[in-house]
């Protein structure tokens, strides 16, 4: 039943989505994939569009997939499911076991999910860099105007680190993106 | 003011007018609760945003139901999440909506083609910035290098093998060592 497989798609990522929003995009990719529930493609505009708009990127990413699903009750059902274990969780901790994260057996289980996440997003974000660029399924080819568009994009980014000596805002970075998106595929 | 509508309607004002995420959040959250409303310490805020990164889910969340919960304990804690959530389902559930019409007129289509490699790049930021601020030691290192070398693998060659297993996995190996070093420690204290 769709509204059980929303629930507990989404359940399994907010027990796990260590490390932010970031951390959360590989399970998200991961649940959705595998149920069939979005195109990867389609996804990956969806997290664009969870960037861009207010509110935390799994609880966006969440409401999206429920509702393209399910409607309504779907949207319903998977926000509350990604919400509910971190919510459980710190009221657990407020309220009775405010030693449990000092536990040492906890602390041991942390300190592997941490850089286990890291490798996961480190390798999630290589592959979609080059999965843009390069197209793997007959044959091998490079795509040269997504070739170019990563290039400016990169040289972006560090020259406005370089020069500006801050960070670009992603939202700055997304909309640059759909700048260059138009013009190098509109032509 | 009734102390849950203060809640609910301050926490749907940070849901509503944060973009970027948790870590934008975070300040939004510190700015209202502990500077203007004093519904909480700055060690508090400090406390719980550390409990927040061990803990799973997005961040908003973790601090939105700490705050409510010691206001106004658990109905508190419930109208905070929920006034944080609210706004961004709200504005999702109506893009939704529209989405597909949207991106059937070609200019659209191909700003997204453009977003998409953003996208990526957005996600490989990520990963260095994580990196950065890892512990330099070994363990973690070798894990975090297996975990990227089985992703690959998984990305690459479709492998059925989920990302979930793969952080399980982690957990259990590193309890697995934690508990063979006290098991030698105890050893090597006993003789």
């Amino acid at each position: 039943m769709i509204y059980l497989d929303l629930f507990l798609g989404f359940l399994k990522v907010g027990c796990l989505a260590f490390g932010g929003a970031y951390g959360a995009i590989p399970l998200i990719r991961d649940v959705v994939l595998s149920y069939g529930w979005l195109s990867d493609e389609t996804l990956t505009y969806m997290i664009a569009i969870s960037e861009s708009t207010p509110g935390p990127i799994m609880v966006n990413l969440a409401t999206y997939v429920g509702s393209s699903q399910a409607g309504f009750a779907g949207a319903v059902i998977a926000t509350v499911a990604v919400v509910l274990p971190s919510f459980l969780i710190i009221l657990l901790i407020t309220a009775l076991l405010k030693a449990a994260l000092q536990n040492k057996y906890v602390q041991a289980i942390l300190h592997g999910l941490k850089p286990c996440v890291i490798g996961i997003v480190l390798a999630t974000g290589i592959y979609m860099v080059l999965r843009n660029c390069l197209s793997m399924k007959t044959s091998f080819s490079i795509d040269v105007r997504a070739t170019i568009i990563t290039v400016v994009l990169f040289t972006v980014i560090y020259s406005y680190k370089k020069f500006a000596n801050k960070n670009l805002s992603p939202i700055m970075l997304i909309v640059i993106s759909a700048c260059l998106g138009t013009v190098v595929y509109g032509i | 003011m009734n102390i849950l509508i203060d809640l609910f309607l301050t926490f749907a004002k940070i849901g509503l007018f944060t973009f970027g995420g948790g870590y934008a959040m975070i300040s939004m959250i510190e700015n209202y609760c502990v500077e203007q409303k004093k519904w909480i310490t700055h060690d508090e805020m400090m406390n719980i945003t550390v409990i927040a990164e061990s803990t799973p889910g997005p961040i908003a969340i973790n601090c939105a139901t700490f705050v409510g919960y010691k206001q106004a304990g658990f109905i508190g804690s419930l109208v905070t999440t929920f006034g944080i959530v609210l706004p961004s389902f709200v504005v999702i559930y109506f893009i939704s909506m529209f989405f597909d019409t949207f991106l059937e007129l070609a200019i659209i289509a191909n700003a997204f083609k453009g977003i998409k490699i953003a996208v990526g790049i957005l996600i490989l930021n990520a990963a260095v910035t994580m990196i950065k601020k890892m512990q330099k030691k070994f363990f973690p290192r070798a894990i975090m290098l297996c975990s990227f070398i089985v992703m690959m693998l998984i990305n690459f060659f479709s492998w059925n093998f989920s990302s979930i297993s793969l952080m399980l996995i982690a957990a259990a190996v590193n309890l697995t060592i934690f508990l063979l070093q006290r098991s030698l420690e105890q050893r090597g204290g006993a003789k």
